[in-house]
């Protein structure tokens, strides 16, 4: 019995781990057709990301978001709910943690910086809470309506920055000192780069997610309506309520990383006219990831040093930085077909025995 | 002095008038991809395969056709090159459809997953490969022969109907409105249609009266591809005449809103489509219409949205999916 939880357990991680391996190795095939040097490519990704600081310093400052946008999409994972409205949540709560921190700008420091990270928080909270409540109480496909709300976050955000906010730059004006997360400190000790405090508000979002789902006993409901809502309900669960909690929650999470685009890497918001794309990331992140909480550590750090690392291969190597969103893509495709991977491993280890 | 406000009366009268031919040839413009790619989305979720990939399958289609009128007007093709290259673009998005095909039906992968990574993989894949066309740029160089804006023979001589309906319109609008008429009678009145909706409604009572319910569901994928392509290829000739990273941003999704708006339905889409087209045209225009262009463009702009949310709820007539849209089907398994 145990060596078959073993067994289990080696095999799911096995999924991402070859996923991961093919996904590179498809990216490598193409470089190679086309007539790029493949091994210099990743080699120039790993070399930058490891050696050179200010490219650790990008990788860590592009995980924050990323990690933040893949605990939104697990969290409502767990709970059998797919959120494609990352992307529109951390919008939300990048221009509310923005707006805030600059109404209140006049406030002291200790109390302005946590009430504009929680106003990102709180609207990301809200942009979630309308999908599960249409969920809920009207059987609302959050697929579906999720996206929906994606898009009116990206027209209202650009519309109240450009009525409400604006300055020059089609953007809002720079948040005031008082709500910024960056840190000269972390900057000079990654020769200039953006890295800043909101790896603190990562952490303490990952050991939220786990304590939540793990250590208490609404996350074990979350969790009991995700593997089966019917049985949940006879249990004598509130499905409705712990779908508006998960994509509330879920929303939250989106709604931090969003903060931390604002408070910490840019100190404003942009009109944005298409999307950032984190939040898409976010679900990668989080299939990857098997959406576990130190799952989507280690998978955001994947894509956040591919995605730094990609800037140098372009310049080194000469390969145009999208082969990199090419192999997310393709991780992406082997991650989903895992049933095939799992059916063709024990295929192989099948016939090892025989 | 006296005949002022009946002179009123008259202007006004006229501005109607000009709003109508204003906004009516701006909403074909506008609808006519979104009705092809929304049909596309009918074809794939009546077979019972979610396919959140339209916005990917838009970009291949627009990169492809912005290629191919490009290579056809060089082999000195001229006006024909836009319609040759919406077949290629067909083509294109049929073939790249294949992949969600394979990875959600015969993989089982899940279909959203699915549809997510072929929204990627199309982002990354054309730009990629633009930049290898085209020597590091990031775009494609502009088109010159668009399928342009012209007055249809005969029908734009039409008093009042003409001008308002039949001038300065492209053909591929009046194609887009065709084609959902035929998708409508191949769905609801030919046996394939009849096959096609029973696989997305309940699949193993299908597989039972012997249909071939994987490759039903293999041909409504590749058809949402077919049609994507076409929806990407007529934006790309008509409206942006090139292709870069923001050229499809955010149609494919909205051809996905029009599809539920209309309930699954092709004539519903194709209305729910035109509807958007409104929407977006008056967002557009709405600065040069009077009383209109007191109203935030941010109202027209996310109205579709919000009205598809308030149609899901259930509020303007319910609006339900198929029985089986989004289940993998696995036979033997109940």
């Amino acid at each position: 019995m145990i060596k078959l939880v073993k067994k289990i357990n080696w095999m799911t991680l096995l999924v991402p781990v070859i996923s991961v391996i093919l996904g590179l190795l498809c990216g490598a095939v193409i470089m190679l057709v086309i007539g790029y040097n493949p091994i210099l490519a990743y080699q120039s990704i790993v070399e930058s990301i490891f050696l050179q600081p200010y490219y650790t310093g990008e990788t860590i400052r592009a995980m924050i978001p990323l990690v933040l946008a893949g605990l939104a999409v697990a969290f409502a994972f767990r709970t059998g709910l797919f959120n494609i409205g990352v992307e529109g949540q951390l919008m939300a709560g990048w221009l509310a943690s923005v707006a805030c921190a600059i109404v209140f700008g006049h406030l002291p420091r200790v109390i302005l910086l946590p009430l504009s990270v929680l106003a990102g928080g709180a609207a990301g909270a809200l942009w979630g809470y309308i999908p599960g409540l249409l969920k809920a109480k009207f059987k609302v496909h959050e697929v579906i309506s999720t996206i929906m709300m994606n898009y009116i976050a990206l027209y209202t955000t650009a519309y109240i920055i450009k009525n409400f906010l604006y300055t020059e730059g089609e953007r809002t004006p720079t948040i005031p000192a008082a709500a910024s997360l960056a840190s000269p400190f972390l900057a000079n000790l990654t020769q200039g780069s953006r890295l800043h405090w909101g790896f603190i508000v990562a952490i303490i979002a990952v050991v939220a997610m786990w304590f939540i789902l793990w250590k208490t006993t609404k996350g074990y409901e979350l969790r009991a309506v995700g593997f089966s809502p019917d049985a949940s309900q006879y249990a004598g669960m509130n499905v409705s309520r712990n779908i508006i909690l998960s994509l509330t929650i879920s929303g939250i999470f989106a709604g931090l990383g969003g903060a931390m685009e604002g408070l910490g890497t840019y100190q404003y918001m942009t009109i944005n006219s298409t999307f950032t794309g984190i939040g898409f990331n976010g679900i990668a992140v989080a299939l990857l990831g098997l959406n576990t909480p130190i799952g989507v550590v280690l998978s955001g750090a994947l894509f956040a040093g591919l995605q730094t690392g990609g800037l140098t291969m372009q310049s080194n190597a000469g390969v145009p930085v999208e082969l990199i969103q090419i192999i997310i893509a393709l991780i992406i495709f082997f991650v989903g077909s895992g049933y095939v991977i799992k059916w063709a491993m024990g295929r192989l280890t099948r016939k090892g025995h025989k | 002095m006296g005949d002022g406000p009946s002179n009123e009366k008259g202007a006004q009268i006229m501005s109607l008038f000009e709003v109508l031919t204003i906004i009516v040839p701006s909403t074909l413009l506008t609808a006519a991809p979104l009705i092809f790619t929304s049909l596309g989305g009918v074809f794939t979720e009546r077979s019972g395969v979610v396919n959140i990939g339209l916005e990917g399958l838009m970009g291949v289609g627009a990169f492809t056709a912005a290629v191919s009128t490009l290579g056809l007007e060089h082999a000195g093709l001229g006006d024909a090159s836009p319609w040759i290259a919406i077949l290629f673009a067909a083509i294109a998005g049929g073939i790249f459809a294949l992949i969600h095909a394979v990875v959600s039906i015969t993989f089982r992968a899940d279909q959203t997953v699915s549809g997510v990574a072929l929204n990627f993989l199309a982002a990354g894949l054309t730009i990629f490969l633009v930049k290898m066309i085209y020597e590091g740029k990031g775009q494609t160089p502009y088109i010159t022969h668009n399928i342009d804006k012209i007055n249809i023979p005969l029908l734009s001589k039409i008093p009042v109907i003409g001008p308002i309906f039949f001038q300065q319109v492209t053909y591929t609008s009046y194609l887009a409105i065709f084609v959902s008429i035929l998708v409508w009678y191949i769905i609801f009145k030919t046996p394939f249609g009849l096959r096609l909706r029973s696989v997305g409604e309940h699949p193993a009572a299908a597989d039972t009266l012997g249909i071939n319910v994987i490759r039903m569901r293999y041909i409504g994928v590749v058809l949402s591809g077919v049609f994507g392509g076409i929806g990407g290829a007529v934006y790309l000739v008509t409206i942006t005449s090139n292709y870069n990273v923001s050229t499809i941003a955010g149609q494919g999704f909205l051809a996905l809103a029009a599809l539920v708006f209309g309930k699954w339905h092709p004539i519903g889409a194709m209305g729910a489509s035109l509807f958007f087209g409104f929407a977006q045209a008056l967002s557009i225009t709405s600065q040069q219409i009077p009383y209109l262009d007191r109203l935030p463009s941010v109202i027209m702009l996310t109205a579709p949205y919000v009205l598809t949310l308030i149609v899901l709820t259930g509020f303007v007539g319910r609006a339900e999916a198929p029985k089986a849209d989004g289940v993998p089907y696995i036979k033997g398994q109940r």
